[in-house]
């Protein structure tokens, strides 16, 4: 087991409340489906890979309770998330939004399925003609045929 | 004295596994089979030694032996037996022990191996002996499982109470089976270059080693899924954490390896794609390995701390994949790839599985590496889950609408309208209940209705196969009847890992958009809603446990009628030692779906009374999840009976020494 999966697990272990504690709810259910769904993709900066939604850690609760107080007031979610990373940086986004540098991120698997595939249509654009064996091959299938299967 | 025993014998590991790869080499160089054979032996004296020093490690464990600082950190005398010995591999040490005992055990299981040409196999075991020398050497200089303490304490740190559990204590072998399977697959594919025969018979024998390790593979990942799942109390099972994509890679290049090794083998296509693949399968098993035991992703700290053996570890995986590598391109372009076909064809249908297995690869290893490629901009940052759901997401959509019709297509030159026409029953089966599901909720999860669409069409296209194999329908049921005895199980494997993979992927979209969470607050007597069932607390009670105690919440699930459904008793564990605490799901399985109840910490209630916070998730097909991989497992293993696979006929040998076919 691995301290990756240790801390996490540990982490996790002790945070059981994290976002869903009914204490820091907002009201109005919709607005919290609004806020939960920023939370789960802002990054703890403190822990390991975690989002602010799973994390007990005191800067995730500081930053839930900022994200709810302004999507209380109204503020769409591109403006929360700007104001994050003016913040925090683009570091604080659990998925990084597309630029020249992410590009490849983002880019690179696709580019790789379609390069196989353009590869696999160039190669084998014409049917092909399969060449009839020869007479030393036949040959062989006849020696073989004679062997008595297992 | 045992484990200075145990030291004694891995150090006699390591000169045998010298031997190993000196003799076997020479050997074949000198074309001396009396040097092979030594080599063999060699290969069975370094599994016996590495055994003896595992056996030495555990009896350290079972006897609680603090003298040695492996024992004194990871284990405790109040800890039960299961865990005492599990705890033998939870360490970094440890593990790395675990992860040689494998590689030999496969290096002794291969020069057992019979129906192999002299060559190939004198060179395979050389190769294995090479790795045996760079693996066990790393145990035996950096990173000693026996080493002792001058002053040893009364009493051991204990094992991190989450890791304690059944589950997890079964979860490292079979991962490290399934990694170290690899091994022989590399083994075998740089012994086929050095030999210049990467030909359809090598494919045949890289196979059945594929196989078993892809099936102990899939069955430690899913472990760990389930592990996660019910111990962390997250009610997720997959986090897409550094960790698991470090197991999911090598996972996904052997899938895509058992696939391109098909075509290989029966059409002599794709010789060096697929001697490619047997590399980098092993090399993404070793970067795994470097990642979880460096600790590089997970902090820089940890890794800075020690980084003699990060580097070491570096150093090992370069040495060995870069030889592989290397070799690959001396060789590889002089591979012949005799065999034609039409853009129609089983082998491009296998073709572009390897395609989208390799692109999805490709994005695990660049979502999991991308820190990594920041930090060395002098930037932080990393991706998260919201970039593997939609990256690996679609692009494995596209892989599950080709894959039924793959099994349909002739070879060479496949009818695509024929394999449509057959398949539109699973297709009809796929839209319908893609439509149904759709229409059952909002258009915001059409994503979910596309998955629960695909993994029917899976399901239902690997029935399909079955039923032209049988000519079911077509022929008398006393000539289908004949036809499913004389099938090849194989044939029966494939089409049940399909239906494991369409299983897996319906459990998986359909718990995911449509689970459900909730938590309140709760007195004794107080309940709360979870979709339509009704959750109330009826008393929570101490209860001292082996090595901890634990505060026990009995909670009454009742459904939308008022009628009992179950009694779960999650735990809340605090453990002596470290003062960890723990959760102990309660899972209620309902059919297929799961009520998940975590019982969080305690609180003072307004009035001055105790209550508890109460976290419930309605997991809906989440069976699913864990069922599917199994049967894809299975269907390897049933793949590896097969008569065609197996080793001499008429003669059984234990799985780990399943062995290539001799010619039928």
């Amino acid at each position: 087991m691995t301290r990756a999966r240790w801390l996490a697990a540990l982490g996790a272990a002790l945070c059981l409340a994290a976002a869903a504690d009914p204490a820091d709810r907002l009201a109005n259910p919709a607005e919290e489906a609004r806020a939960r769904a920023i939370f789960q993709e802002t990054r703890c900066l403190v822990c390991q890979g975690q989002s602010i939604d799973d994390s007990d850690a005191d800067l995730a609760s500081d930053l839930r309770k900022l994200i709810r107080d302004q999507v209380r007031a109204g503020r769409s979610d591109s403006a929360i998330r700007a104001f994050l990373v003016h913040r925090y940086g683009e570091f604080v986004l659990l998925r990084p939004p597309l630029s020249v540098e992410t590009a490849l991120l983002w880019g690179g698997p696709f580019a790789v399925a379609v390069f196989g595939l353009g590869l696999l249509l160039y190669r084998r654009r014409r049917p092909v003609e399969t060449p009839g064996l020869t007479d030393d091959e036949e040959r062989r299938i006849a020696d073989l045929a004679e062997v008595p299967p297992i | 004295m045992t484990a200075e025993f145990g030291q004694f014998a891995l150090i006699l590991a390591m000169t045998l596994s010298i031997a190993q790869a000196g003799l076997s080499f020479w050997g074949r160089a000198r074309r001396n089979g009396v040097l092979t054979g030594l080599g063999e032996g060699a290969a069975l004296g370094a599994f016996g030694a590495v055994l003896i020093g595992f056996a030495a490690l555990i009896w350290a464990f079972v006897t609680s032996d603090f003298s040695v600082v492996n024992v004194a950190e990871n284990s405790h005398t109040e800890k039960p037996l299961i865990y005492k010995i599990a705890g033998a591999w939870g360490s970094h040490e440890g593990s790395i022990l675990l992860w040689c005992l494998a590689l030999t055990a496969y290096g002794a299981a291969l020069s057992l191996a019979r129906g192999l040409p002299w060559g190939l196999k004198a060179l395979a075991v050389a190769v294995q002996g090479s790795l045996g020398v760079l693996f066990i050497g790393y145990m035996v200089l950096a990173s000693d499982p026996l080493l002792r303490l001058v002053s040893p304490p009364v009493e051991g740190r204990s094992l991190n109470p989450l890791l304690q559990d059944p589950a997890l204590a079964a979860h490292p072998p079979f991962l490290y089976a399934g990694y170290v399977g690899l091994s022989v697959v590399f083994s075998l594919a740089l012994a086929a270059l050095i030999e210049g025969r990467v030909d359809a018979a090598w494919a045949r024998w890289l196979r059945p080693w594929t196989l078993a390790a892809w099936g102990l593979l899939t069955i430690g990942i899913t472990l760990g899924a389930f592990w996660a799942y019910y111990e962390l109390g997250w009610g997720g099972w997959w986090f897409w954490d550094p960790v698991e994509n470090a197991s999911l890679m090598p996972w996904l290049a052997a899938t895509a390896l058992l696939h391109s090794a098909i075509v290989t083998e029966k059409r002599g296509a794709l010789p060096a794609w697929t001697a490619f693949l047997a590399i980098f399968a092993f090399t993404l098993s070793m970067l795994g390995a470097f990642l979880v035991r460096s600790g590089v992703l997970t902090s820089v700290h940890a890794f800075a701390i020690d980084p003699a053996r990060g580097l070491l570890l570096l150093a090992i995986l370069g040495a060995a994949s870069g030889a592989g590598f290397l070799l690959f391109a001396l060789r590889g372009p002089k591979l012949k790839d005799a065999a034609a076909f039409a853009p129609i064809s089983r082998e491009s249908a296998l073709i572009i599985n390897n395609v989208i297995l390799t692109a999805v690869t490709t994005a695990v290893l660049a979502g999991t590496l991308w820190p990594l490629v920041l930090e060395a901009f002098g930037r932080q940052g990393g991706v998260g889950a919201p970039y593997f759901n939609l990256v690996v997401g679609s692009l494995m959509a596209v892989a599950f609408v080709v894959l039924p019709v793959g099994p349909l297509l002739a070879w060479r030159r496949g009818d695509a309208i024929g394999a449509l026409q057959r398949l539109a029953v699973a297709g009809c089966a796929g839209l319908l209940i893609a439509i149904a599901a759709y229409a059952l909720d909002s258009p915001r999860r059409a994503v979910a209705a596309v998955g629960v669409g695909l993994g029917a069409w899976l399901i239902a296209g690997a029935f399909v196969e079955a039923a032209e194999r049988l000519r079911l329908g077509k022929a008398p049921w006393r000539e289908s009847l004949r036809r499913a005895g004389g099938l090849p199980r194989g044939g029966w494997g494939m089409n049940l890992a399909h239906i494991g993979l369409g299983v897996f992927v319906m459990g998986a979209a359909f718990e995911t958009a449509w689970k459900s969470e909730d938590a309140a607050v709760l007195t004794t007597g107080a309940g709360m809603p979870l979709a339509a069932f009704h959750l109330t607390l009826d008393s929570v009670t101490d209860r001292p446990g082996p090595n901890y105690d634990a505060e026990r919440g009995v909670i009454q699930v009742t459904d939308p009628a008022g009628r009992g459904v179950c009694t779960a008793t999650p735990e809340r564990r605090t453990y002596a030692t470290g003062g960890q605490t723990t959760s102990q799901v309660a899972i209620c399985p309902r059919g297929l779906d799961d009520i998940y109840i975590v019982l969080g910490e305690r609180r003072v209630a307004p009035g001055g009374g105790s209550s508890w916070l109460v976290r419930a998730y309605w997991n809906p097909w989440a069976r699913l999840i864990f069922l599917g991989p199994i049967l894809m497992a299975l269907g390897g293993a049933l793949s590896l009976s097969d008569r065609r696979i197996r080793l001499a006929a008429g003669r059984r040998m234990p799985r780990s020494q399943i062995a290539p076919a001799a010619a039928e």
